[in-house]
């Protein structure tokens, strides 16, 4: 039995002697890094990682517990943080469903049909995404405020949306926008139209078409677009900011709960509030991730890992 | 256009149209509208009185800055993830993405606490004579973290999708590692990488939630555009808060079209 047959072709023991360290080495050098540069990457590539977004993550948990857990619960069982936790709520739940909505209508006319200017639509569908959060809730300050265009009339009509729920409720809107309908733009693109073309031949309605044979294509990419959308709409500050009115228990989300405690140097409390957004966000990153391994081919190309 | 024998063309599009316009278009025509009827001195007046001029240059300037540590540290973390396996890979990928998923105020209380004096990272820095919070530094700061992951996922991809045939080639015929990698990697993900950077730029000039905590919000030192549109707008100024953010609008405008410009040149440079 010679020792060469336990060994495959590419093994450097089997290299002559006086090649060891030729050729064959310096080819897969040239085409990784050395063992110390690749530690030294991985390590600086982690160290930004840990001081950026894990140290800020792991501060909001500490500093929530700091005085304990009376404390935490306690600011979190208070009027004025249960009403912020309420709007929040509705606000979210008014938002996801009509930009779903939109969504969806969008995706459908971009993705199945040919027409004019269609790449421009889909610009202006991402305008909210390069606007300033201040200047979004600005446009509607400019409409419904005191002195905006429609000001005089609505307080006529005793109607209210700039400081009250309604222009919470447009400002979260407006943010989030874009997310559902990015989403599933690109991924109805790629699926193209011959699944609905078949059914439509043997005879399905256009909206039995859109429910049995569309929607279950692209649910996952779906769920992952409201995902996204849920966490903006709850998180959102600097536009809800501008039409709030910062009215304690009243107009108040759990965003600009958090900024009161704050200014009013009540930190524990403060980040007690903070780390339940923390911990939305969290369980969003956990989906997100569960649904790009689990169903990763179901969602747009871009979202695959 | 050509007809399509699927229903509900009209319909879709119609709704998104309208909806479009209702929400984003027609509101935010308002902040042009509000503007022009202040004329071109009144806009002029507002936009270079010293506070704004000083507001503006560091909300432009921080983002810049926050872009560009982003464009490198971004660039380390994509090729660490794609290029190598190490533990924890899976874990920390998913935590790139927490600046999108983490509310901006939440960022904004937990950056302050961290850098400041007394803070986890502020009691080191603070005996070196380096102070973040309260500074325009702390502003730069929380554009870095907000812009983050955004050169990481442009970059990633393209990254990934380089073929390795290229680098083996360039190693065939003679070139060490780092000549392959500034002369054949580098030219193919350049156009991500400044993709990446004007996508972290734009999302940091507009920022407000997370800088307005750790900044501090003096006037003329560390006071950002966007916080002085509300100023002007607690004051009732709405002519003034207009121009801002219309000025606002416009440069960052003008930037991305010039990054726009610069990405289309290096691709052409590329194909010739």
């Amino acid at each position: 039995m010679s020792a060469a047959k336990d060994h495959s072709l590419l093994d450097p023991i089997q290299v002559p002697a006086e090649f060891r360290g030729g050729p064959l080495i310096r080819k897969n050098a040239a085409i990784t890094e050395p063992a110390w540069l690749r530690a030294l990457l991985i390590g600086g590539a982690l160290s930004f990682l840990s001081l950026f977004l894990l140290l800020p993550l792991l501060s909001v948990f500490t500093e929530a517990l700091r005085k304990g857990f009376g404390v935490y619960f306690s600011a979190l069982r208070e009027p004025d943080a249960l009403s912020a936790i309420e709007l929040t709520l509705t606000a979210t739940a008014i938002a996801v469903p009509l930009n779903l909505a939109f969504g969806v209508s969008a995706a459908w006319a971009i993705a199945k049909f040919e027409f004019r200017g269609k790449q421009f639509l889909i610009t202006l569908i991402d305008l909210p995404f390069s606007v300033s959060p201040v200047v979004s809730g600005l446009i509607y300050v400019l409409i419904f405020g005191a002195q905006g265009w429609a000001g005089p009339w609505m307080s006529e009509h005793e109607f209210k949306v700039i400081f009250a729920i309604p222009g919470i409720v447009l400002a979260t809107i407006f943010v989030t926008f874009p997310f559902i309908a990015r989403e599933l733009i690109p991924l109805m693109q790629e699926q193209g139209t011959d699944d609905e073309m078949a059914a439509l031949t043997l005879g399905a309605s256009g909206w039995q078409t859109f429910w049995r044979v569309t929607l279950p294509n692209i649910k996952w990419g779906l769920l992952y677009g409201v995902l996204l959308c849920n966490a903006r709409a709850m998180g959102e500050f600097g536009a809800v900011s501008v039409v709030s009115g910062h009215i304690r228990g009243h107009t108040n989300t759990l965003p600009l709960h958090i900024e009161i405690l704050y200014n009013e140097y009540q930190f524990a409390a403060a980040f007690a509030v903070a780390s339940i957004l923390a911990g939305l966000a969290l369980v969003t990153l956990g989906l997100k991730t569960f649904l790009e391994w689990r169903h990763g081919d179901e969602l747009a190309a871009s979202r695959r890992h | 256009m050509q007809r399509s024998p699927l229903p509900g063309f009209h319909l879709t599009l119609g709704f998104t149209i309208f909806y479009l316009s209702l929400i984003v278009l027609i509101p935010l025509a308002g902040v042009f509208f509000k503007s022009a009827g202040l004329g071109w001195s009144g806009f002029w007046n507002v936009v270079t009185s010293t506070r704004v001029l000083n507001a503006l240059e560091l909300s432009f300037g921080a983002a810049l800055a926050g872009a560009s540590i982003n464009a490198i540290f971004g660039l380390l973390v994509a090729w660490a993830f794609v290029r190598y396996e190490f533990p924890g890979k899976r874990l920390f990928d998913a935590f790139i993405d927490l600046p999108f998923a983490l509310p901006t105020a939440v960022a904004g209380i937990a950056l302050t606490t961290l850098y400041a004096s007394n803070g986890w990272i502020g009691q080191w820095l603070e005996p070196l004579g380096i102070k973040v919070a309260f500074t325009p530094l702390g502003v730069m700061l929380a554009c870095t973290f907000i812009g983050l992951p955004f050169v990481v996922r442009t970059v990633e991809p393209v990254l990934r999708e380089a073929e390795a045939e290229l680098e083996e080639a360039a190693a065939t015929l003679g070139a060490d590692r780092w000549v392959t990698v500034t002369r054949v990697i580098l030219p193919t993900i350049l156009p991500a990488l400044l993709t990446g950077f004007a996508l972290a730029f734009a999302r940091a000039v507009g920022e407000y939630g997370s800088i307005i905590f750790i900044a501090g919000n003096i006037p003329n030192v560390s006071e950002i555009a966007p916080l002085l549109i509300i100023i002007k707008l607690e004051e009732f100024d709405y002519a003034g808060a207009t121009a801002v953010a219309a000025a606002m609008l416009i440069l960052s405008f003008s930037l991305l079209l010039l990054i726009n410009l610069l990405q289309a040149w290096v691709r052409r440079g590329q194909t010739r």
